[in-house]
Formats: structure tokens, sequence, C-alpha cells
């Protein structure tokens, strides 16, 4: 491993500004927060899927990634990160390092023409480059390459160095935020600053999350000036520096880079939801109150109490209809981070019982939050291996099922259903009326007239009832297997009775052709 | 014959490859019980995996030997061992395939010797079958890795044979079946076999491991697939039937340990390539005819072909798949007429290639796909799902086909092989390309408009 990126790993991992971090000895901060793997029993992206998923979606940017075919071949075009303008950051862009590359040490020479070829063909404001272990394990100098590209062809050229045995999709998206802060933030500056800019990090714009809140930002004059990385422009993250307040919406691992926001360019941070009401009008406030803190007219806090008053009786009123059909039925939540006590929340506030949260991923701080909501700690568990949620499910010990993609299919053929809350979900469940999007998702799944057919016995679990009448047995020997099927024909759901077998035609032994099909035997 | 050409450019736009280890964990999910293991990190695994389940809407067994940095340069068998381990435990697999990475591969692991190694001191391994493909990512694709698999299968698992003992059973024979063909599509060429009287060994045989079932329990590894005790009566068929040219490999390995006779179909799809394996089953089965329902089959699909034949000749079509569907689906379409303006395929491993019916072969991605379609004037693109960004810049219809297709239900309900599905594919052709709208108007022939002043305007009443 390259030096720098030694001891950048060791920086994202000591991080001052978080709970977990600062609770533990001196030892174990050393050691960083990356858990081993265990062979044979690992699931999950790696370093290069996590910084992928942070940062692909700022949409007009060009996502190169230095691999040979695997990192990009397989992975390209799979997430829901929504664009409202350019369609470049969705093309998959790869130096697919073939054997002779790597043997040669083309790969640095290859990364270079290819950064080339991208710039005269699409024009894109900046070109991300992305390391992949080969090129890591090779040694290909990535910031060189960059730096001379960018020198060269004047388009900014940002190295994102996260090798996948590096570690976890966690630490993945430190380290894309880590390039983000070294190479983008605070490089263009914005042509007016206002009062009422915020940066927005962690909110992927997943489906169109972020266009569920933004209207309530639009209505209170807050302008989105650094988003990170939902439907961003390059240059809107280059702007980030300016703004007023840094909401940190999903996961810790982004936590540094609003850290070193707030150290190197003095703006605060909180930590917030958007999903479900409470955490959303709690998350408005405090945007509100923050910018207010930072010189804002202080009038913000009327009209911010005026909209979450509305806004609420509002989604309040356009719930009550779907309460009765889902209040009372018991969910098994399968997320981690901070979704295990936000839709938790979210989900009692509909009435509806939550058995259990998963809490992986999840923070001390997380942990609290969700006995504080719950009451108890008694219904949070760490992992859950298929087998015990496909019996738990199976013994209908959860009305519904939500989780992320990897769990879809252990609810689904346990016949329970499942409503998907993770990064891949086709429907935004963010703001206000994105509770109406999950509640109705929820009812459309829970009270599916499917589930009774599907759970229903299949014919021939249930004895016939005795008719009285004879059908006679089937005659004759099958044709393929010789079986007398004298005597089996006892069943009298057999109508179709064998037609006797034609003589053979020819002389040819053992086999004779036959009007009827072998198949039908 | 087809000139193969290589674009000149460094940047990739686009992959239409898919990885080789993925290919070879597709074949490994053909087999009854099996967990495929990616010797690689854990990132390898994921992605592929999601790519899996993607198109085949079912929870994909896929491990990963969690390889880090320290790992990989130091050596990898102490991982391979402890995931083995791990794997067992957790869910007892008869089988488990472990297929290379790129990351494993540029150290360059002798992972065989290690494997050797892993499997004679730990005896306590014996109850599961451990099979070892080298599948880098960065030499070849989907189809190179599938074969290297079943290839690896064979060596592995096959025995060696002395021909003066050899058990042999006339009516058994051997299906090998390349990457492309899908559960159905496997389905629909053991039906056919069966309906000879013979009885086929299918390997891989995704037909029953990823056919898309509901099943009584919840199982870690692959529901179904090729029985390890099938495999090794392998020996005893009377003859291979190897589907693709990618397969010829492995039928060529059975035969060397076995002494069973090989034929390789480049193609199951259209009237002559259906024609051409009735015609081996004819001779398999030792009979001067074929069951009437094949016969009745393929008097169907001379019937489809007389009605598809004018929608698709004439048709421009461009084709981007691994080579072995390349070749199948293009020739198929080529012998009702269809012109193939653009053929892009993944790998030059594959001889196959060079006998598509189109003037060049591209080995490149969907970006040379998009190009090439655009400028020789396509009319339809045949490619997998992520051809739907070329279909849309181009405003052209996409016929799904080959893997990834994650926007649509049922990938592995597809069937275009046999006589049956030829016709379902020359009906599918034939109905995109009529639903096409165009409605004439005497400007496309260069005729003047009626001129207006014969036009009835409606009086617009006033009061």
């Amino acid at each position: 491993m390259a030096d720098a990126l030694k001891s950048k790993i060791a920086d994202v991992f000591d991080e001052p500004a978080c709970g977990t971090n600062r609770g533990k000895s001196e030892h174990q901060r050393k050691k960083g927060c990356a858990k081993p793997l265990t062979p044979g029993a690992a699931a999950g992206g790696c370093a290069f899927d996590g910084a992928k998923i942070a940062l692909q979606p700022i949409v007009d940017v060009a996502h190169l990634v230095h691999a040979p075919l695997a990192c990009e071949g397989n992975g390209w075009d799979n997430r829901g990160a929504a664009s409202s303008g350019s369609e470049l950051y969705r093309t998959g862009f790869t130096t697919d390092l073939t054997e002779l590359d790597i043997v040669m040490g083309h790969g640095e020479k290859k990364l270079f023409r290819a950064i080339r070829e991208v710039i005269e063909r699409h024009h894109p404001p900046a070109v991300f480059v992305y390391s992949t272990c080969v090129p890591a394990l090779i040694g290909d100098d990535i910031d060189a390459v960059c730096k001379a590209a960018a020198q060269k062809f004047g388009t900014p050229c940002i190295p994102v160095n996260a090798p996948g045995y590096e570690g976890s999709k966690n630490l993945g998206n430190k380290l894309a935020g880590e390039a983000l802060l070294d190479h983008v933030i605070g490089t263009i500056e914005p042509e007016d600053s206002t009062p009422y800019d915020v940066n927005i990090i962690g909110d992927y714009n997943l489906s169109g999350e972020l266009w569920q809140v933004k209207p309530l930002l639009d209505r209170l004059g807050i302008r989105i000036l650094g988003s990170i990385t939902g439907d961003a422009r390059y240059r809107q993250v280059a702007m980030a520096h300016r703004a007023k307040v840094t909401m940190l919406v999903c996961s810790k691992a982004l936590i540094t880079l609003a850290r070193k926001l707030e150290e190197r360019h003095g703006i605060p941070f909180f930590e917030g939801s958007f999903y479900g009401i409470t955490d959303t009008s709690e998350a408005l406030r405090t945007l509100c109150r923050t910018l207010v803190e930072r010189g804002a007219d202080a009038e913000l806090l009327d009209r911010c109490e005026a909209l979450i008053a509305e806004e609420e009786a509002r989604i309040w009123d356009a719930l009550a209809p779907y309460r009765p059909k889902v209040a009372g039925r018991k969910v098994l939540l399968y997320t981690g981070g901070h979704k295990s006590w936000s839709v938790v929340a979210a989900l009692q506030e509909l009435g509806m019982e939550v058995i259990g949260t998963s809490v992986r991923k999840a923070t001390e701080e997380d942990k609290e939050r969700v006995t504080e909501i719950m009451q108890t700690d008694a219904h949070m568990f760490d992992n859950m291996a298929p087998k015990d949620m496909y019996r738990l499910l199976k013994d209908a010990g959860a009305d519904v099922l939500m989780s992320g993609g990897r769990s879809q299919f252990v609810a689904l053929k346990a016949k329970v259903p499942w409503v998907d809350v993770n990064q891949e979900k086709h429907e935004p469940y963010a703001g206000y009326m994105g509770m109406l999007d999950l509640v109705r998702a929820i009812d459309r799944a829970v009270n599916n007239p499917m589930w009774a057919d599907l759970r229903s016995p299949a014919p021939w679990d249930e004895p016939l009832p005795d008719f009285g009448t004879y059908v006679p047995p089937l005659r004759g020997t099958c044709p393929v297997t010789h079986a007398s099927t004298e005597g089996a024909g006892t069943s009298p759901t057999r109508a179709a009775t064998a037609r006797s077998e034609a003589p053979a035609e020819n002389g040819l032994t053992g086999f004779a052709s036959s009007q009827t099909d072998f198949e039908d035997c | 014959m087809a000139r193969i050409t290589h674009p000149k450019r460094a940047l990739s736009t686009n992959p239409l490859k898919s990885s080789a280890p993925l290919g070879a964990a597709l074949a490994y999910l053909g087999i009854e019980g099996a967990v495929p293991l990616f010797h690689g990190s854990q990132g390898c695994t994921a992605f592929a995996m999601v790519h899996l389940v993607r198109h085949f809407k079912e929870a994909v067994p896929l491990q990963t030997t969690a390889m880090n940095e320290v790992s990989t340069i130091l050596g990898g068998a102490e991982q391979i061992e402890e995931a083995i381990e791990n794997l067992r435990k957790k869910s007892n697999p008869r089988f488990i395939g472990i297929a290379s990475t790129a990351l494993t591969e540029t150290r360059g692991e002798d992972v065989v010797g290690e494997l050797k190694e892993i499997l004679g001191r730990r005896t306590d391994f014996a109850g599961t079958a451990v099979v070892y493909a080298s599948t880098p990512d960065f030499a070849g694709g989907l189809e190179d890795g599938w074969a290297k698999a079943v290839e690896a299968i064979v060596d592995s698992l096959v025995p060696a044979i002395d021909p003066v003992f050899r058990k042999s059973d006339p009516r058994q024979v051997n299906l090998l079946c390349g990457s492309y063909l899908t559960p159905a599509e496997v389905e629909e060429l053991v039906r056919m076999i069966r309906a000879f009287g013979l009885e086929p060994i299918v390997l891989p045989d995704i037909s029953t491991s990823l056919d898309g079932h509901v099943s009584e329990n919840w199982s870690g590894t692959s529901l179904g697939g090729t029985r390890l005790a099938d495999i090794e009566r392998m020996v005893e068929s009377a003859f291979t039937l190897a589907v693709g040219e990618s397969m010829r490999r492995a039928a060529k390995l059975i035969e060397d340990r076995a002494f069973v006779p090989y034929r390789v179909f480049h193609s199951v799809t259209g009237l002559k390539p259906v024609d051409a394996i009735v015609r081996t089953l004819m001779e398999l089965a030792a009979q001067n005819d074929a069951p009437p329902s094949i016969k009745r089959d393929r008097a169907r699909l001379v019937d489809a072909a007389l009605d598809a034949h004018f929608h698709i000749g004439g048709l421009k079509v461009a084709l981007g798949a691994d080579p072995d569907l390349l070749f199948a689906l293009s020739n198929c379409l080529a012998g009702l007429g269809a012109e193939i303006v653009t053929a892009v395929t993944t790998t030059t491993a594959n001889p196959v290639a060079g006998r598509v019916p189109a003037a060049e072969v591209l080995v490149g991605d969907l970006g040379d796909f998009e190009t090439s379609a655009a400028s020789n004037g396509a009319q339809m693109l045949v490619t997998h799902a992520h051809g739907r960004h070329a279909a849309h810049n181009l405003h052209l219809p996409l016929l799904r086909a080959g893997f990834p297709i994650f926007d649509r239900l049922g990938a592995q309900d597809i069937c275009r092989v046999g006589y049956r599905g030829t016709r379902a594919f020359l009906y599918e052709v034939a109905n995109i390309a009529q639903a096409q709208h165009h409605r004439a108007s005497p400007t496309d022939f260069g005729a003047a408009p009626i001129p207006e002043e014969f036009d009835h305007v409606p009086q617009i009443a006033t009061h």
C-alpha cells in the first residue's frame, strides 16, 4: 500500500466526531474500525464499491474505473441515483485492463489515453478516476496520471484511491469523501453566496428522494449549494465550502467529510434524517436554527414552524385512511445504521408493531435511540442468518419484512411480503410525502390478496372426495422405462390412458417408433 | 466469414462483457448442492452476486475468500482453507466451485497445488467436492469463465476409464450446455432428447437450480442442478452433445477420459441447426424416424418461418453478445434474410466469432455497438439489458438476449432453441419489426401531398 493511502486510511478511521471511535481505547482506535472479514462468510461490497456509490451521483462528470473488467463490467448502471440533468454518470467507463496491459505494465499509459478519449468525446467538467485492486497491486500511480492529465487537457482529473481489498464499503465512502476534500471542494467560488446556502451530505437521491425534500427547502428559500452527492453537478460540489451549514443525512461514513468542512471552512454540521414525519420536522428545525445562528434572518424560524405545522397536518390527513390497513401489523426490520431507529419511529407513527430491528452498522448512539424509541433493547439484533430469518418469517413471526435487496428472497421464498427500504429501491420514501409512499408500499405488500392464494394448499395436498366413479387403470408398459403401469392407475386423477404400442416397423432392435409421445408416459 | 477487428482505443465505454469468474459461478450453480467461491476480494463477489440476483430474481449463494491486501501479497491458501471450512459449517455444500479473480491471478498463485495440499491434509473435507478454475477477470468474459468451470468440473469429477472394461449405456447421452442457454432452453433440449427415448446427463444443469421456483425450505446452496453421482456416470454415456463451440474442450476432455465420442453444435436455433441435432438424435436412437411431437414442431417452425420472413427479410439488425450466442442468433436471423449490420462480441477465444454472417465482428463494448448500429442504419438492436442506453439514444427497439437481463421478468424462461424455441424467436423478432409503426405518406415516395384545397374544412358554428 502506498504510504499516502495508508496514512489516509488511518486518518479516516480515527474520527474524533464519531461516538464509537471516542468510546474506544487508544489501542483499539489504532486498529481502526475495519472488521476483519471471514473467508466463506463475508458479504457486502468492497472499498471501491463504497467510493463509487458515494461519488457516482455526481451526474455530469465521467466516472472512469481503472480496472480489469469485473469492477465496472459487473457493476455499472446498477443503482437508482436519479439525475435531473446529465446522464453521463450512468455511462460505464473503464480501462478494461487486459492480461497484456498488466504484464507489460501498460496500465498508467492506458489510463492516460483513456482520460484523453473520455474528455475529447464527452467534454465533462471533470473526470473521476477510480483505482482498484489490480492497478494498486502492480503499483499504477493514478495520482500522478491524474495530475499529468489535468495539466495536459485542462479538465480536473480526480484520483479516487479506494482499491477494493483495502476494506469495506464504509471505508470506500470515507475515502471518497477524502477525495472530494483534497481535490474538489473549494476549487470553485460561487458567484454569489447567501445566508440560506446549505450542504446536504450523504443523500444520493436514490429514486429521487432528495426531490421529495427539496420542495420544503425551496419554500423556505433554502438553497442546496453543496449536494454530496445526490443529483449533484460538479460545480456544486466544488462550491460546497461556501455553505452556511451542513446536514449529514446518511450513516457515519461521511462524518469525516462533515467534520473537516467544519474545521477547514467553519461550516457547522448536524446529523439528521428525512425518514419519518418527526425526523423530517426535526431536521428542518435544526437546519433553520443553525442558519439563523449563522446570520440568516430570524423570521426563517417562524416560516419553518408554519411550514412544519402545515405539512404535518396534511400528511397525517393523507395517512389516516391507511392507518387501519397497516396498524397492528408486525414488521421485521433489517436495515442498519441510522435507519435502525429512523424507520422504527416512522412505522410506530403508523401504529405498526416493530418486532425486531437490526443494528448492524449502527453506532452506540443509534442503538441508544432504538432503545429509547422502542423502550427496550430486547428487539435489537445484529446479524441474522438467512436460514433463521426464513424460519422466523415462515413461522409467521412477522407480517412483513422491510430490508435491502439481499434478504428480499428470504422473505419472498417464505411467502411473506417484503418492502424494499435500501438503496436499490425503486420508490422514494423521504420527507413528508415519502411517508405516504412508504405506507402505500406497505399496504400494497401486506394486503395483496395474492398471499392468501399462495399460502393455500396445492391441489394434491388434500385428498379428493370419493366420487364413486370408476376410472380404469393405465395399461401397457411405458415405452421409455419399460416399467409396467399395471395397477399403477388406481388413482382416479389420471384420466388419460396410454394407447397400446405400435409394433416395430423396422428391424432395429430395442426401439419402436410409437404414435404416442414418449414424454406423456 | 467475418473479419475480426479490435477497435483501437484505451477507453471502454459501457461494457458488453460480464466477467469470467461470474461465468464460472453460473456454471457451478448448475451443480446440485453447490456454492461457488470467488478467490478474491469481497467486492468481486458482491458485484457478481448483485448481477446474478438482478438477472434471475433469486437468492444466489456465492461466497468469497475475502482477500485483503496482506493475504493477497503473502498468498491466499489459508483463506481458501478457512473459506471451505466456514462454508461446510454454515451450509454444508456437496460441491464448492472456486473461481480465481484478477486480484489473485495478478499475484499468480498456484491454487491447484495449494488446493491439492489442503484437500490431502484436511480429510474432514472429504464430503465436499472442491473444483478450481482459473478465471482471471482480465482474460475473456462470461462465456470463457463458464467454459473453464465446466472443463474444471469434468477434469476433477469425471474419472478416467480403461476402454476395455468400459461400461456403456447406449441410451444415455451427455449434454454439455454452453453459457448462453437459459434454464428453459436446457429444458427444451432435454425434452427433445427424451423424445427419442434417450436419457441425458446435463452438465451444467441450471434448468433445475435457476429456473425460479419456491422450495419447501431455505437452502444456502444451489437448489438443483446436475447430481455429482451423475457426473461420474458420464463415462458410461454413448455420446456427448456439446452446445456451443465453447463447450468443445470439455467434450474433448470427456472423450479423452472415457472414450465417449462427441459432436459440437454451434447453434441449436434455426431450422437447419435444429435439423442437425435432430438427425444426430435419430442416429443415437438408431431409428429412421422422429417422434410425432418433434415432427409437428418442425412443421410449425416451417410455417412460422413462412409467416415471419416477410418481416425479417432485409431487416437490419445490430447484435452484441458472447461469441456462441452471437453466432446462434445471427445465423438464425441471417437464415431468414436479415442483414447483420453490426456484430459486437466480447472475446477472441472462441473461433465461432469468425463464422458470424456479418462483414465484420468487433471485439468491443456497447459503446462500439451503439456507434456502429447508428452508422450502419440498424433497425433493431439485440443485446443484453444494458443495451437500453443505446436503444434510448438511437430510438430503436431492443430485443433482450444474453446476460444480464435485469429490467424484464422471466429471463430464465426465454427459449430460443429447438424447433419450438426458434418459432417463438422468429415471432418475437417479426413482432418487434411490425411494432415499429410507420404510416406511408406521399412524400416518402417523392410525390407531392394532396393539395389543401381538396380538404374539407368543417364549418364552426358561431351562433
